[in-house]
């Protein structure tokens, strides 16, 4: 053997190798498997599907929706019904990791703990937006409410609020991976800090469910998700390490 | 912290909320719209004080737990968070007994004792958290990483509540127009009784920390023997 | 450059001290079977070093470089006691993903070729709940090995496995301290490891209590080693 004992040269595919290990690259790869393994199993899909109907059923009781004054908080409703369902699936979060201590081989592996916790949320971001578009057309059905109209700022709306969700719910399921209250600190923990992107998505979404767009003085809204949304995503790449590793 | 020193701050605290109490009940006249029940306001306002420059310790301390890695920080956040949430809940009590006797209702959704209970479920958390973990070192981390996150929404929180209010006002506690500079003064010196409350009892809280560690370490000890 | 070098290492839960005052350098190319009982410190020792938790006291160098540096967790294979497996996912993805984690060139191929190798070609595309105990070993193992780690730390790899996985691990770990890689594997099957082990460490209540070469008295005798120096605290 021409080189030392226990070192490999550092040939032309090694540096290749160290590249291709890039940061976004590794979120990627992680964010596709999650999203492959939920797609085949649709455990967490399917609970949290029926878990949001059934609760806009519930929510239709409790608000008429063919009484005039209960639609005008329709909006409203929805973030509920986004953020208790996706309790379900930012749980399975870094639980799906616990079975065969895998992990374990992922902190091991050479990605940064940042781009696993990056892959995972656009994962859950990406799961959370399936479940809430259908519940949305659930809530249009239900309440009769012409969201079509204003279909691309809700679209956006939803998408920050989303991201906000996720942001802080998965790095709280990371925190809490290995506590055996997991299921019950989770939400929690991570209600009481959304609350202000929460109070902002559901004073946006209230107008933008029946199909009214947005007046002038409910940009400030915006710019409070859009605040949010930066603050925690640095907050958690910053403490994505500190979580992950003892 | 020594023992002396808990008592020299207890027994200050007493002195000096004796003679508050005293200026408060006796000495100053009714404030003009609202009557006897506007002197809570010296509980109310100074236990908001207070329970915020816990909340902010702890927040220090976490990131100096995670930096140093020294678990007396790590006991240092937890008895000052704890101090806070005593005198959160003093000031949303307070303000509870404030709007029913003006208004007749427990609760307005005032903007900031509406924001004000927000940090008491964020820090009530944070207690829970530190409860669900058994292992020292993982509490530490774990609580210091929930606490960064919590201190960092206190803010947040607290503007986001006062844009909801602005744009659905609602009766406020306490206006907080111009206020008598003799009030003011009184304000002031009721907040040092209530620090020195708070810095005992945090005192006392981190002892009991110490002793619970030493014993922890000490059954693990006999276990592994 | 040593493979491993600790200095003074201390890891504490709460006030318990779960290792103390560790300390031993690692040079290349050995096979260091890493003894010692139930609740040692031998599981917190791999984890340190594989880059999961931190010390609390003490420096550790691995490759030459903190656990936590990528270029270093990159050559650095690990086998613990999970199998790391995705039971949703099939043989091939379970490998493939890792060796697109690890940077490797062409990660399908590597897959493929890993999967023949322990025999597993077949059932490539079987998706990893169905396999059996043995084949879920085997696949494990290849999971391990399959980015040619330069430094292999393994956490009790025969526990548990069947003849065929058995088998297959110690081609592997023969053939790797034949590459000349590094080997650190914790065990309790004395007999296994010490045939394999160049030299040994013995760990005792979270101390190190004997470090240096195998020796024919261990190959013969297993256990001497815990008389002559298992008390020693």
């Amino acid at each position: 053997m021409t080189a030392p004992a226990g070192t490999q040269p550092d040939t032309a595919p090694r540096v290749a190798a160290r590249a291709r290990r890039g940061f976004l690259r590794s979120a990627l790869t992680i964010a596709a498997k999650d999203l492959r393994a939920e797609l085949r199993t649709k455990e967490a899909l399917n609970a949290s599907l029926a878990f949001s109907v059934v609760i806009l059923l519930l929510f239709s009781f409790a608000f008429d929706p063919t009484v005039e004054e209960t639609r005008a908080l329709a909006g409203g409703l929805l973030w509920l019904v986004f953020a208790f369902a996706g309790a379900l699936i930012l749980n399975r979060s870094f639980a799906r990791e616990l079975p065969n201590d895998c992990l374990d081989a992922l902190i091991a592996a050479p990605i940064s703990a940042s781009a696993l916790y990056l892959g995972k949320a656009l994962a859950n971001w990406l799961l959370l937006m399936a479940v809430e578009a259908v519940s949305l057309a659930v809530f249009g059905v239900f309440y009769n409410a012409p969201w079509t109209r204003q279909w691309w700022p809700l679209a956006g709306v939803v998408a920050l609020g989303t991201w906000a969700l996720t942001v802080v719910g998965t790095l709280f399921s990371a925190l809490t991976v290995n506590l055996r209250l997991r299921e019950l600190m989770l939400p929690l923990l991570v209600y009481p800090v959304l609350i202000p992107a929460l109070l902002a998505a559901i004073q946006l979404c209230g107008p933008l469910a029946l199909g009214e767009p947005l007046a002038s003085d409910m940009m400030v809204w915006v710019r409070l998700l859009v605040g949010f949304d930066l603050i925690f995503t640095v907050l958690a790449l910053m403490l994505a390490e500190t979580a992950l590793v003892g | 912290m020594r023992e002396k020193m808990l008592i020299v701050f207890c027994v200050l605290a007493a002195i000096l909320l004796a003679y508050n109490l005293y200026v408060i009940l006796l000495v100053l006249p009714d404030e003009a719209a609202q009557g006897p029940i506007f002197r809570i306001i010296f509980f109310h306002v100074p236990a908001a004080w207070t329970a915020f420059l816990g909340f902010l310790a702890a927040a220090v301390a976490s990131v100096l737990y995670l930096v140093r890695k020294d678990l007396r920080y790590d006991a240092f956040a937890v008895a000052v968070t704890e101090v806070g949430l005593a005198f959160a809940a003093a000031n949303l009590v307070t303000g509870m007994i404030w709007a029913r006797i003006i208004w007749g209702i427990w609760w307005t959704w005032d903007a900031r004792l509406t924001s004000m209970l927000v940090c008491w479920l964020l820090y009530a958390g944070y207690l829970m958290l530190r409860h669900a973990v058994e292992e020292p070192t993982q509490r530490a981390r774990i609580a210091a990483v929930f606490s960064i996150f919590a201190s960092v929404d206190v803010p947040i929180v607290f503007f986001s509540i006062r844009w909801w209010r602005t744009q659905h006002p609602q009766p406020v506690v306490w206006g907080g127009g111009s206020m008598d500079p003799a009030y003011w003064n009184t304000l002031f010196l009721n907040w040092v009784p209530l620090l020195l409350l708070g810095l005992a009892m945090a005192g006392i809280r981190l002892r009991q920390e110490r002793r619970r560690r030493e014993l922890e370490a000490l059954r693990r000890m006999a276990h592994a023997l | 450059m040593n493979a491993l070098d600790l200095d003074d290492v201390w890891k504490f839960y709460g006030d318990f001290p779960a290792l103390r005052q560790i300390g031993f350098q690692v040079p290349e190319g050995v096979c260091l079977a890493l003894l010692g009982r139930n609740g040692a410190g031998k599981t917190t020792l791999l984890r340190i070093v594989s880059g999961l938790m931190r010390a609390s006291r003490g420096a550790v160098r691995v490759l030459g470089a903190d656990p936590r540096d990528g270029a270093a967790r990159a050559r650095i294979g690990v086998l613990g006691h999970g199998l790391a497996l995705y039971d949703e996912l099939s043989a091939l993805e379970n490998l493939t993903l890792f060796a697109r984690l690890y940077g490797l060139n062409d990660a399908r191929g590597a897959a493929g070729r890993w999967l023949e190798r322990i025999g597993l070609a077949i059932s490539a595309t079987g998706l990893v709940r169905e396999f059996s105990r043995g084949m879920r070993q085997r696949l494990a193992l290849a999971r391990a090995f399959l980015h040619e780690p330069d430094l292999l730390f393994l956490d009790e790899p025969f526990t548990a496995l069947d003849d065929r996985a058995v088998a297959t691990l110690q081609e592997l770990l023969r053939q790797a301290v034949r590459d000349g890689r590094t080997v650190v594997l914790s065990t309790h099957q004395l007999r296994e490891a010490l045939e394999l082990a160049t030299h040994v460490a013995l760990l005792v209540r979270g101390r190190l209590a004997y470090f240096g070469p195998r020796t024919a008295e261990m190959l013969e005798d297993p256990s001497w080693l815990y008389r002559r120096y298992g008390e020693a605290a």
